[in-house]
């Protein structure tokens, strides 16, 4: 019988988290995930924070729990928390009841909701993303309905940001239009602008009236600070423009698999948030209809917490170092090695990747003779290194970057 | 600080000035008005800068289901009753946490599993047990591996992959969808763009199935349409079809080459058994057919908050299945990733393990007999109350959770201004939230709204 679904293709793997599946199918020995960007101890292993253990003990306690449905807008105590934690204790937005803040799954739902939201109630359909950006962020902003064009941002020949381009372009943008902005340690460069070229680009799109929406999966994990982190953002809605704000708990609390995190949309006046937060349900309910409560009860209960909220910025702190450390192990290892060209970057560049400046055959050539996994783009997660792999991966750079092409 | 942002202002003033739709159809019409209201000076170019974009935004209504549990709550008479949402509640109308879920969570804990992102289709472990408990763990199809299973957001969320699925490689095909159906139903075809009509179901005349208006709406649809089927305790009414009714229902589909669209969020909560709940499905794919199904364990295991469910493709070949498979991963992706791993592990734990699994159905025949008992009370309170002889019968022959009562929206308000009795304005009452205590009070409502509210 001929199928129904004739024709339908086979779908490609997708390229991050198809690098996993790549990874898991190699049997050798010395094989390296540096893929997707998710923590791993120096023992390689993945961490479930003492914090989030506790909070969970906390809860399974808790005798008067029950699994029933949450709003369609999440859990109200984790919204006003995660809003708190991303604004500030004290911001006046949030004092003057102008953010609407849906729970959403993680940042990859806080972005698909937003977008949605923009597609059916603003006018200008065009975002506007940093060229490179996370590989699923046009597929994200295109399926809920945008169009996507790009600002210039990497400079491949200083492997820093290309500050003149981005200004460029960003000027030259329709008044209105959407800017997709990496609020810290920007995925996959790992270039992020200083404070001051913040300002310069905080007073540019206001200038031109562009929507800032900010991509917050990072907070406390690029510096080791959830303050200094969170500064960019702060700057914007310090002017008292509005902003939309994705936030990801998958990596700062290593809550990866339980999707949490939350979009905000810090508007001009309070009856506007309302009103936004109206439409934000209808945008919801037809997609999951509201989310799920686990990975949002954890959260809460760390963020409510003052004892449980400082273990988990020490905790946090401890990731963050570890990975600077590995930066620091890899730059000395190529170093040491004499591998050709100037490698700073590595330890320049903040957050979970380094964006290496390998093309993607030296990248066939490492995961070929080396088994070493990580997106063609050139792009490794630092916190799938280790002290006792780091000379494993300096072998297959150098031996990628002097090998006859 | 204050200059920057005048002179910020000053240039967004130019900016809406010089292009006279730069603000675009929803503030537009409100720019321009006031600029022409006021003069030129500072002020206007202040105030106009402080207008938000979203201005324009009106206010949503709320969702008509779980908008009315958000007005129960606010209501403060004391013999209020929450009839709204589709949610067990135990004899004393608390919410219930099924204790082999309960013993499943603490597992959990012990076990102190990592949290690392599913793949993209979901949990491996819960989307085996998943297929198996609706299509039977010895259906042929499992075997051959015909089955395209990705975990989803509870039904909602199933549905609304399978839905992204049809509007990107069935363009122009319709969805048939009961009427009435559940009233999520269509926004959710709405947002994904696929274009949905009905076929007659309900007979006000009866309270019970239109059976001939459905076979010839199926029939008269256009070929290769998408016919949505509640696989048992059809969500608002209540009313199924019987087996015999499925054989023909599954004759037409066959004819018409359409595709059998299943929605089964009540799988073991209709009759008490999961195998038995799960007979027209079942029957649909020992036909040889390519069926569509959306599973929900919000109510069956009490994990509506977990958002837990699957939706599986049965294909003809076990290539088809793949491709549909990594399709359905495609729409995932840019949508939320991978879905959340809590609820997967609490289900495939509890069905992997016999002893957890022998708990599950034994919780599950309470939960389904407390509300066949409390159609019972309801019926007989109405029968022995009502003196105009009406036939209240459809009270026990209806299945689930929810009884269409065949009140109109003025019956239904006045169910809830006079009698403080919250339910969806359809007509429909979740006889989850009604307890034998509260039978009488019920009874009572809806006789009054039926005989003295036109």
């Amino acid at each position: 019988m001929d199928s129904v679904f004739a024709a339908i293709v086979q779908a490609p793997e997708d390229p991050i988290l198809g690098v996993t599946v790549a990874y898991n199918k190699d049997q050798s020995p010395v094989k390296l995930n540096l893929g997707v960007g998710a923590y791993r101890t120096e023992e390689g292993k993945p961490l479930v924070l003492n914090v989030v253990r506790k909070a969970e003990q906390f809860l399974v306690n808790d005798q008067s729990r029950v699994k029933e449905y949450l709003p369609i807008l999440g859990l109200a105590e984790f919204n006003k928390l995660s809003a708190k934690l991303i604004l500030g204790d004290d911001s006046p937005a949030i004092q003057e009841n102008r953010v609407a803040t849906a729970q959403c799954l993680s940042g990859t739902g806080s972005l698909r909701v937003g977008a949605e939201f923009l597609a059916k109630h603003y006018h200008e359909r065009t975002i506007y993303v940093p060229q490179p950006s996370w590989g699923n962020h046009l597929k994200v902003f295109t399926m809920a309905g945008l169009s996507v064009k790009t600002y210039s941002y990497y400079d491949p020949e200083t492997r820093g940001l290309n500050f003149q381009g981005l200004l460029e372009d960003l000027g030259a943008a329709p008044a209105g239009a959407i800017v997709l902005l990496h609020a810290c340690a920007h995925n996959p460069t790992g270039v992020d602008p200083t404070v001051e070229q913040w300002e310069q680009i905080r007073q540019l799109i206001r200038s031109k009236g562009l929507l800032p929406f900010f991509d917050s999966a990072y907070q406390g994990f690029a510096s080791g600070s959830l303050d200094a982190d969170a500064q960019p953002v702060r700057m914007f809605v310090a002017d008292g423009g509005e902003c939309f704000i994705a936030q990801s708990y998958a990596k700062n609390m290593g809550l990866y698999g339980e999707r949490v995190g939350a979009l905000s949309i810090v508007c001009k006046a309070a009856d506007v948030a309302g009103r936004v937060e109206s439409q934000l349900k209808l945008v919801i309910r037809p997609m999951y209809s509201n989310p799920p409560i686990h990975g949002a009860s954890i959260a809460s209960t760390i963020l409510k917490n003052s004892d449980m909220y400082n273990e988990w910025k020490i905790e946090l702190k401890a990731m963050a170092d570890r990975i600077i450390s590995m930066r620091k192990q890899l730059f000395d290892a190529l170093t040491a090695k004499g591998t050709p060209g100037d490698w700073s970057h590595i330890i320049k560049q903040i957050g979970m990747f380094t964006f290496t400046g390998l093309n993607s055959d030296q990248v066939a050539f490492m995961t070929k003779e080396y088994h070493i996994y990580m997106t063609s783009d050139g792009r490794i997660s630092m916190a799938g290194l280790s002290s006792s792999t780091v000379p494993h991966l300096a072998d297959a750079i150098h031996a990628a970057v002097t090998r006859a092409s | 600080m204050a200059s920057s942002v005048l002179s910020s202002a000053s240039l967004s003033f130019h900016g809406i000035h010089k292009g006279k739709s730069n603000l675009g159809g929803i503030n537009k019409g409100k720019i321009d008005t006031f600029i022409k209201s006021k003069c030129f000076g500072r002020i206007s170019m202040v105030a106009a800068s402080n207008v938000s974009r979203f201005e324009g935004i009106t206010m949503a209504p709320p969702d008509p289901i779980l908008g009315v549990s958000e007005a129960f709550k606010a209501d403060n008479h004391e013999l209020k009753l929450n009839l709204g949402v589709g949610a067990y509640r135990t004899e004393e109308l608390q919410p219930y946490v099924l204790n082999v879920v309960k013993k499943a969570d603490k597992l959990l804990l012990e076990k102190g599993e990592n949290r690392e992102y599913l793949p993209i289709e979901g949990l491996a472990a819960f989307n085996k047990v998943t297929a198996e408990l609706l299509f039977g763990a010895d259906n042929p199809v499992m075997k051959q591996q015909r089955v395209a299973t990705v975990q989803g957001l509870s039904g909602t969320g199933s549905l609304r992959l399978a839905a992204a699925l049809i509007e990107r490689y069935f363009p122009g095909a319709k969805v048939l969808i009961s009427a009435p159906t559940w009233g999520n139903h269509k926004n959710i075809f709405n947002d994904a763009g696929v274009p949905w009509s009905e076929y007659r179901y309900y007979d006000p005349k009866t309270v019970g199935l239109d059976f001939e208006g459905m076979i010839a709406d199926i029939k008269a649809a256009p070929e290769g349409s998408f016919i949505l089927l509640h696989g048992c305790a059809h969500n608002p009414t209540g009313i199924d079809p019987t087996p015999e009714q499925w054989e023909i229902i599954a004759d037409v589909i066959q004819e018409k080459n359409h595709v059998p669209f299943f929605d089964i969020a009540y799988q073991g909560f209709a009759s008490g058994s999961l195998d038995a709940d799960a007979s027209s499905v079942r029957m649909f794919v020992a036909r040889g057919m390519e069926v569509i199904a959306a599973q929900s364990y919000s109510k069956n295991l009490g994990l509506y908050a977990e958002r837990i469910g699957a939706i599986n493709v049965v294909c003809s070949s076990p290539e088809a299945a793949a491709r549909v498979k990594s399709q359905l991963k495609r729409i995932a992706r840019p949508m939320y990733s991978n879905p959340p791993v809590h609820g997967a592990r609490i289900v495939a734990n509890i069905v992997g393990d016999s002893t957890l699994f022998s708990e599950w159905n034994a919780e599950m025949e309470m939960m389904a007999g407390r509300i066949k008992n409390v159609r019972h009370k309801l019926f007989d309170n109405l029968s022995s109350k009502d003196k105009s002889g009406k036939d209240w019968s459809f009270v026990l022959k209806q299945i689930g959770m929810f009884s269409f009562t065949g009140l109109n929206k003025a019956q239904c308000d006045n169910m809830t201004n006079k009698w403080h009795v919250y339910m969806t304005k359809d007509g429909r009452i979740s006889l989850a939230g009604l307890s034998l205590a509260k039978c009488e009070y019920l009874a009572d409502a809806i006789i009054d709204s039926y005989h003295n509210v036109s």
